[in-house]
């Protein structure tokens, strides 16, 4: 136990966000991963406006769609741009990540559900002002 | 234990050593790089929580314009490419500065700054554009969560351009020393995020709002 052999760490060692696993020392080479992350960004940018004003679209899905697509190139930055991978190297980074997203979902998912409710059980607004004359 | 203390003696490393259960450092790097990885996901908790009350206030538009009578797509189109294109080039000057390349760093960045630079301008004219309208943020529910939300992410596209030229300014007085290279890579984790955010952003406040 007490010699435990410390080269493990050099392959499982965490890696920075950000940081990829680029091991090249020449500029030119780890641009595929950015190059790659702007053409599917860009793509999903053009089919969310492309769906948000056709007429062509079911119209009750349009909400749907800009979300899942929001969501599709959200994940395309975390991947290519900032090198949030599922590695060994990264899993605190996706921890992180995982425990942000679960008070993300809270926040809004919360927000919304108790203030739609209190919405359907309040007295229109008018009656109300009638009320407090 | 002594696993942890045999690597820490057994490493040159002059920077202080932080244990890993596996045994093995962790690089500063990695801890500057986590530890603002935590700060920018409780930003974006806090931008949530505009989003949240965005959402909650959109039908409150007391009489006023709503937005599908005031957004401009096509502004918002070209915001978009602005913001998309810097998120670009601040990663080639992530890989520049790596590389300790100046052209692909000084040029990246510059690129970057004039993408973020024209994004701001564009939104800060919709902004007085509305305001001239009588749109302004105190004319309705909908329109102060629309400033609210979408000014502090323009406010944090200023702070970064800030940044940006201070990064400029740090690496041609400094060199590319670690500690210059670490704040390198929390600003690209910053503006990468940036965009991130402006996803959402465009998504649930332009798109959603012009077809409501």
């Amino acid at each position: 136990m007490s010699d435990a052999a410390p080269e493990t760490g050099s392959r499982h060692a965490d890696s920075a966000p950000g940081d990829a696993r680029l091991g090249t020392e020449k500029a030119g080479e780890g641009v595929g991963s950015y190059v790659i992350g702007l053409g599917l960004a860009t793509l999903l940018t053009i089919v969310s406006f492309f769906v948000a004003r056709t007429t062509l679209v079911w119209e009750p899905s349009i909400p749907v769609a800009l979300v899942v697509l929001a969501v599709a190139q959200m994940g395309v930055h975390l991947v290519f741009f900032l090198h949030i991978t599922t590695g060994p190297d990264n899993v605190n980074n996706v921890m992180a990540l995982a425990f942000g997203v679960l008070i993300v979902l809270l926040i809004l998912t919360g927000s919304l559900w108790i203030m739609a409710h209190m919405n359907h059980n309040m007295m229109p607004m008018e009656q109300l002002m009638q009320m407090q004359h | 234990m002594s696993a942890f203390q045999a690597a820490a003696d057994g490493l040159p490393d002059r920077e202080p050593a932080i244990p890993r259960a596996s045994g093995g450092l962790v690089s500063k790097r990695v801890v500057v790089g986590y530890g603002f990885w935590i700060f920018l996901l409780s930003d974006i908790v806090m931008f949530a929580t505009f989003f949240a009350s965005y959402a909650v206030l959109v039908d409150n538009t007391a009489g006023g314009p709503s937005g599908r009578d005031l957004f401009n797509l096509d502004n918002v189109a070209l915001e978009t490419t602005c913001l998309l294109l810097s998120s670009f080039t601040c990663g080639l000057a992530t890989i520049g500065a790596r590389t300790y390349n100046g052209l692909w760093f000084y040029g990246a960045m510059t690129a970057t700054f004039v993408l973020g630079a024209a994004f701001l301008l564009i939104e800060m004219h919709e902004f007085a554009h509305m305001v001239a309208l009588g749109a302004g943020p105190s004319r309705s529910g909908f329109l102060s969560g629309f400033f609210t939300l979408v000014g502090c992410h323009g406010l944090h596209v200023t702070v970064g351009l800030l940044w940006l030229l201070t990064m400029m300014a740090q690496v041609f007085a400094k060199g590319y020393r670690p500690d210059i290279l670490r704040r390198m890579l929390c600003f690209g984790l910053f503006w990468h995020t940036l965009d991130i955010i402006w996803v959402a952003l465009f998504t649930v406040v332009y798109l959603m709002g012009a077809a409501r």
